[in-house]
């Protein structure tokens, strides 16, 4: 097993680009270690929940929470495989500003061997002003672990 | 309020056109239906639907129950939710169904299954608050 930080670094795109909801979404990985992940999503059309006032949906920064989330409990959990939610609990604190792009970050608070928690926010332009506050848990999935083995083995036995 | 209602109301998010729901309304019970789409998709290689458009469906089918329910002008805000996954979402058709625990003059509490194959063995729950009516049309209603 090599430098962590190595391997998180070879997957930070991977993250959002091998998940079609997050792409779909149009979120970016901002940053990936093992004390913090970083995604955003810029705003759009198509993210809006109330044409009137234009401000994003809830359900938009519920899925770039789980997914950030996601991001932060896979380098707790070593950078191997696809950790799965096993709960999330949002508090919306406020309206996202209409244009503004939404960041969010998750830090691990604890994590053992199969099961990581993970506290996040997101917010439009000031993290001391957070449009929502989020707590989840996951953990990694036998079938993942086994996916990951064997992704890896064909990388490494194509290249 | 009818079905076409709450189906036209739907169409003027863009982000609840996103995810694509269909409503079915039997009296002011409702079922959700979000079809299959790639979009959808968390891990391909699982394959599992994300989880986040899982929690997002759940949170619209609760603030759309809360629509039919109050038949408020707008759809209701959300306060704060959780949600627990206890199965992965397979790339099919998911159904959700809301109950209403409790409505207040301002806040409503709402449950909400998520399921694919079998009512009695959901993909994920959640329950949260909603806020009905701001301060304002609370007082004067």
């Amino acid at each position: 097993m090599g430098d962590l930080q190595a391997t998180l670094d070879s997957v930070r795109d991977l993250v959002i680009d091998g998940s079609p909801h997050a792409v779909a979404l149009g979120m970016r990985a901002v940053s990936l270690t093992p004390e913090l992940a970083v995604a955003e999503l810029p705003y759009s059309e198509k993210l809006i929940g109330d044409p009137k006032t234009r401000v994003i949906h809830g359900g938009a920064a519920t899925a770039l929470l789980d997914h950030v989330s996601g991001m932060a409990a896979f380098a707790a959990l070593g950078g191997e495989a696809a950790p799965a939610t096993l709960d999330l609990r949002i508090d919306y604190f406020r309206a996202a500003e209409p244009g503004k792009t939404l960041v969010a970050e998750a830090r691990p608070r604890m994590a053992t061997r199969v099961v990581a928690w993970i506290d996040a926010l997101v917010h439009d332009g000031d993290r001391d002003d957070p449009v929502a506050v989020a707590r989840a848990a996951f953990m990694v999935p036998e079938a993942n672990v086994e996916q990951a083995r064997a992704a890896r083995a064909a990388r490494e036995g194509g290249g | 309020m009818t079905e076409d209602d709450l189906s036209r109301a739907l169409a003027r998010s863009p982000y609840a056109s996103f995810l694509g729901p269909r409503c079915e309304l039997r009296g002011d019970a409702l079922v959700m239906v979000l079809p299959y789409r790639e979009r959808l998709l968390g891990n391909p290689l699982t394959p599992a639907l994300h989880g986040g458009a899982v929690s997002a469906f759940m949170e619209l089918t609760a603030t759309a129950q809360l629509f039919v329910r109050v038949g408020a002008e707008r759809f209701p805000k959300t306060i704060g939710v959780a949600v627990d996954y206890h199965r992965i979402g397979r790339p099919r058709d998911t159904y959700a169904r809301a109950r209403i625990t409790r409505l207040g003059r301002r806040v409503a509490n709402v449950r909400v299954e998520a399921w694919q194959d079998q009512l009695d063995e959901p993909i994920a729950t959640l329950h949260g608050h909603f806020l009905v009516r701001p301060r304002a049309e609370a007082a004067a209603g």
